[in-house]
């Protein structure tokens, strides 16, 4: 028996052993290579924006290389998976760090991860790009923190104030994914903005990710006759609740963010999406001549289309090499002053200026769908000020230019 | 008054699929004792199953048609079958006579390994499953609505749980089958092949899980490689409340959480939805402590 | 060597190791500091499921008591006056940890005294369906306290940092220590005696009842600590990070390292939690072959890394054993 404990023993030692020194090796930075980290949910339980980020971002890199790379280096991106868990996500922004020696990271699209590794980021002095966390606090972590999307306020009350003006709405209900961060804010948002600008919330009703099911919450809105419903959720349950409010006949404008895009989104109910609105920086119609160019590429790699993630991760990769390119080197402080200067970058999610507060200004659009096609409806810039409308209803397919 | 009913047919419709999976945990529960933690991935399986095959036979057979139904529902309910079968005997059998303990983990195990390799092979992102039930309102008034999908759930899921009492009570199988539940060296001892009724159980019980998965998809058509964990977990609840080990017991177990499910769902209680199903079963098992038909086992010397 | 001494040496050990923590790669103190912390959690889970037999699957839920407790704590010390600037954030750290464990505790006996008629899978449902009310209570709850935001529900609640090596190694230490000794004393055979055999053991005289509430107060109580680090270590919690999920990577490291072995629960911690890392690059793949793993080990070794040997009679053994040489 005692020889088979020193056995065991032994084979925890040894593996202990074999991780302390398989690390070891992958420190050493291969000469002429910009190392860039990445940490993503490329499993578990939010995996599906992990795996889309980390396509854009593959999509972006795969690009600049092979125009050469910049400032006469490649870029190689190290991609570390999290299991969708805040404690892999710490380990992996420290592997990152301390053993690949990442000149820079791109962050998480789950704001809690974002909140976890941005410390870590931030104590190390390396500059930090979430694509997709909206949570106020995210880039309040410290200045080399910084994020290329909306924030919950914002997004939030641009559609109340769209439900209000534009759809002419008095009465509304609020649906709400009490597990995602993301759809709390943007409801609390909504809410207030709503109620202030003398609208009634006439019900408030809420599910977690994952359900399948929304009859009964959307049976008790139905009877509470509200003029819009806003929904700020992600895709995945989305998809499913308008086609259950239309099968229990609700008819009412149904109202949401930037979650809801997806190719998947309306995919068989076509029609069941008529009279659905939703706020979004980018769409795979929009003729613009950069976001073409993203969609055909993205498609020719991962024969599907992009979505408002991947899109994301496209820009956060493309807004970090530039910064690389204007600082001149991979110095950790000229990097973030670098970022932090980005003026009307072009991305494929909007022209984008990241402010004092390290997060991004740029419009929002909001986009009606129509036999499953998204049709501009209005443009809202970044002080909330109306700057087009398309009138809803009978726009046309074609954007403006950009 | 509108609103009661059309809350009692959400819950009828979700239970119907809840007692479906939750047939298959407890027939293997009867059979082997253990807790088959794969199982909600296997009723996953079935419905990618069911995916792929009506995406493969859409162009000979339409989308919709009954046809297509019958064979979307047999090929996935096959593959599921040979896969629990193939599970039981690479993963369960080699630990066929260790504490059952032994064999959660190893569940635990398969369950894991079943939903990594889903997200690896088919991706995180969900996909929209084929409408392989045209759907259309059967009944559309102004207090209930009742659709075609919704009809069908309900109807296949009884219509397979008089299958399965059929089969438990009447076949020279399902008589073996019980025999092992109730006492496994006693039925060895009468010439009953043991392995044998395990694997069929195990194949029994993957098929209901696979016919669970494909109509869920029909009635909720987005489909991801974790969308059996959820399920999985409530048809669980459901088995061990109705009384694990018993069919009957299952079947109405799935029919409670579903229906109080829908009834919370639509209250201001409805972020408290999951709490409140598990504190009721807390508080059945408290005053029940086997479920409600299941049997109280006093423990002998 | 008696076991207090090699307890006391490992703490001595322990303290000499924490002044060169400040020169490890901070990858790697992340990694040894998740090992301590699972060693607590696995050691504590082991006196309810391996000692005791009343198989938990909410421990989770306890570590999220716990870790919130703990955190509320904290926070509201270090914004009142009591922060790192007092004698280095050990009192803060202290009181909060003792708060978290005493919340977890409660919260133990308020499952462990309904759940107690229960066996088995009943048991075990019913502990998770713990868990999860546990994370559903606190994914609702959401106030604050001078301007500043408590719990947070599902946004998630910052925590200050105030984990170290030498808190987290040292609970864990004391977490083993004291479950060992309780169950080699006299009193702690009951826990033993309600696993092996409840009739026989309530015909000796033995209140089943009572051993199985204490397993669950004191397990709890060790488990809201290692909440409390745990917190204090990553600096922000969601609910999600006390799911039914994490329940059963610790019910794994406990059974895997063999049920009632504590030797075993803190190897098969080490390992379980050193695999994943490990297999990093294998990136998409890696938890395929972790769950891959999981099962061949399963049934290469069945009892669990160690049957069911006790820290103190392995080396006691070993000591037999020696002197037999």
């Amino acid at each position: 028996m005692n020889k088979y404990f020193s056995v065991v023993t032994a084979v925890v030692v040894l593996t202990s052993a074999t991780f302390l020194s398989s690390c070891k090796k992958e420190g050493v930075a291969e000469g002429n290579d910009i190392i860039i980290g990445e940490y993503a949910s490329m499993t578990g339980q939010t995996a599906t924006f992990g795996q889309s980020v980390h396509a854009g971002a593959v999509l972006a890199i795969d690009e600049i290389n092979q125009g050469g790379g910049i400032i006469g280096k490649k870029i190689v991106l190290k991609s570390e998976d999290d299991q969708s868990k805040t404690e892999d996500a710490t380990a992996a922004v420290q592997k990152l760090i301390n053993r690949d020696k990442v000149i820079a990271l791109l962050g998480e699209v789950a704001s809690s991860r974002s909140k976890a590794g941005g410390p870590i980021a931030q104590q190390s002095k390396i500059p930090m790009i979430s694509p997709a966390s909206t949570n106020e606090d995210v880039t309040k972590i410290g200045d080399y923190i910084f994020r290329i999307c909306f924030i919950d306020p914002f997004q939030g009350n641009a559609l109340a104030s769209f439900a209000k003006k534009s759809l002419g709405a008095k009465r509304a209900a609020v649906l709400q994914d009490t597990k995602q961060d993301y759809s709390i804010g943007l409801a609390n948002a909504f809410r207030e903005t709503f109620r202030k600008s003398g609208g009634d919330v006439v019900s408030e009703q809420a599910y977690s990710s994952g359900d399948k099911d929304f009859r009964s919450a959307l049976t008790s809105i139905r009877a509470t006759n509200p003029d819009v419903i806003f929904i700020p959720g992600y895709y995945n349950e989305v998809s499913l609740i308008v086609r259950q409010a239309r099968e229990l006949g609700i008819t009412v404008p149904l109202l949401g963010g930037d979650g809801w895009d997806s190719d998947e989104l309306t995919k068989g109910a076509e029609q069941q999406f008529n009279n659905t609105y939703l706020s979004n920086h980018f769409s795979v119609e929009d003729p613009d001549a950069a976001v073409q160019n993203f969609v055909t590429k993205y498609k020719a790699k991962f024969q599907k289309d992009p979505d408002a993630m991947a899109a994301l991760g496209y820009d956060a990769a493309r807004i970090l090499t530039q910064a690389i390119t204007r600082a001149g080197s991979t110095d950790a402080a000229k990097l973030r002053d670098a970022i932090a200067a980005t003026k009307d970058f072009n991305g494929v999610t909007g022209k984008i200026t990241l402010n004092a507060q390290r997060n991004a200004e740029k419009p929002i659009t909001i986009l009606k769908i129509v036999n499953g096609k998204y049709h501009f409806a209005q443009r809202i810039g970044p002080n909330g000020e109306t700057q087009t409308d398309f009138k809803t209803g009978d726009t046309p397919v074609t954007a403006p230019a950009k | 008054m509108g609103e009661i009913l059309q809350q009692l047919v959400n819950g009828i419709s979700l239970g119907a699929i809840y007692a479906l999976i939750a047939l298959g945990y407890t027939m293997i529960y009867g059979v082997l004792r253990f807790i088959n933690f794969a199982h909600g991935d296997i009723f996953m399986i079935g419905a990618f199953s069911g995916y792929f095959v009506a995406n493969a036979v859409s162009h000979i057979l339409p989308t919709g048609s009954i046809g297509a139904v019958i064979v979307v529902f047999v090929a996935s309910m096959t593959i599921c079958a040979l896969l629990g079968a193939l599970i039981e005997y690479l993963a369960y059998r080699p630990l066929r006579k260790r504490p059952k303990l032994t064999v959660l983990i190893t569940a635990i195990g398969v369950s894991l390994f079943l939903e990594y390799l889903s997200q690896l092979l088919f991706g995180a992102t969900p996909r929209g499953f084929p409408e392989i039930i045209s759907n259309h309102a059967l009944i559309k008034s102004k207090a209930v609505t009742i659709d075609v999908v919704g009809a069908v759930v309900i109807i296949t899921s009884f219509t397979l749980m008089l299958a399965l009492r059929v089969i438990v009570m009447k076949t020279k199988i399902g008589t073996a089958m019980r025999a092992v539940s109730f006492n496994q060296q006693a039925a060895s001892l009468m010439g009953i092949n043991i392995s044998k009724v395990i694997t069929f159980t195990f194949m029994t019980g993957s098929a209901l899980a696979a016919a669970g998965g494909v109509l869920y998809a029909a009635q909720y058509p987005s489909i991801d490689p974790l969308m059996g964990i959820l399920p999985g977990l409530k048809a669980f609840v459901a088995a061990v409340l109705g009384g694990i080990g018993n069919i009957t017991g299952a079947a109405l177990g799935g029919m409670i959480i579903g229906i109080v499910e829908s009834f919370i769902g639509g209250t201001f209680l409805s972020t408290y939805r999951d709490a409140i199903v598990f504190a009721i079963l807390i508080g059945i098992l408290i005053f029940k402590p086997s479920g409600i038909l299941g049997k109280n086992e006093v423990e002998k010397v | 060597m008696r076991p207090q001494l090699i307890f006391a040496l490992i703490f001595a050990g322990l303290i000499g190791l924490s002044l060169v923590t400040g020169k490890i790669d901070p990858y790697y103190y992340t990694v040894i500091i998740f090992i301590g912390i699972n060693i607590t959690m696995a050691t504590s889970l082991n006196l309810i499921n391996g000692f005791t037999g009343q198989f938990s699957l909410g421990h989770a839920g306890f570590m999220g008591v716990g870790a919130y407790v703990s955190a509320i704590a904290s926070t509201f010390l270090t914004t009142h006056g009591l922060g790192t600037e007092v004698m280095g954030g050990v009192p803060v750290m202290a009181i909060a940890l003792l708060v978290g464990g005493l919340a977890a505790a409660l919260t133990g006996l308020a499952v462990g005294i309904p759940s107690l008629r229960l066996k088995g899978d009943y048991l075990a449902i019913v502990t998770l369906g713990f868990n999860e009310i546990i994370r559903v209570i606190i994914q609702n709850v959401d106030f604050k306290i001078d301007g500043i935001s408590y719990v947070g529900g599902a946004r998630g609640f910052a925590v200050p940092q105030l984990s170290s090596f030498l808190w987290v190694f040292g609970i864990a230490l004391v977490a083993i220590y004291f479950v060992e000794n309780l169950i080699n004393s006299t009193y702690g055979r009951g826990f033993l005696a309600v696993r092996d055999d409840e009739v026989a053991a309530e015909a000796m005289g033995v209140h089943t009842t009572r051993f199985k509430v204490r397993a669950f107060v004191i397990g709890s109580f060790f488990a809201g600590i290692g909440g409390g680090l745990f917190a204090h270590f990553i600096q922000y919690i969601t609910p999600d990070n006390f799911t039914f999920l994490k329940s059963i990577e610790i019910v794994v490291m406990v059974i895997l390292g063999g049920m009632g072995s504590t030797y075993g629960v803190i190897l098969a911690a080490i390992l379980l939690t050193i695999m994943p890392e490990a297999l990093r690059e294998f990136s998409e793949y890696r938890m395929i072959i972790y769950s891959l793993m999981l099962i061949v080990l399963m049934i290469a070794r069945p009892q669990g890394l160690f049957g069911s040997e006790t820290f103190t009679r392995f080396f006691a053994k070993r000591k037999a054993a020696a002197n037999k040489v």
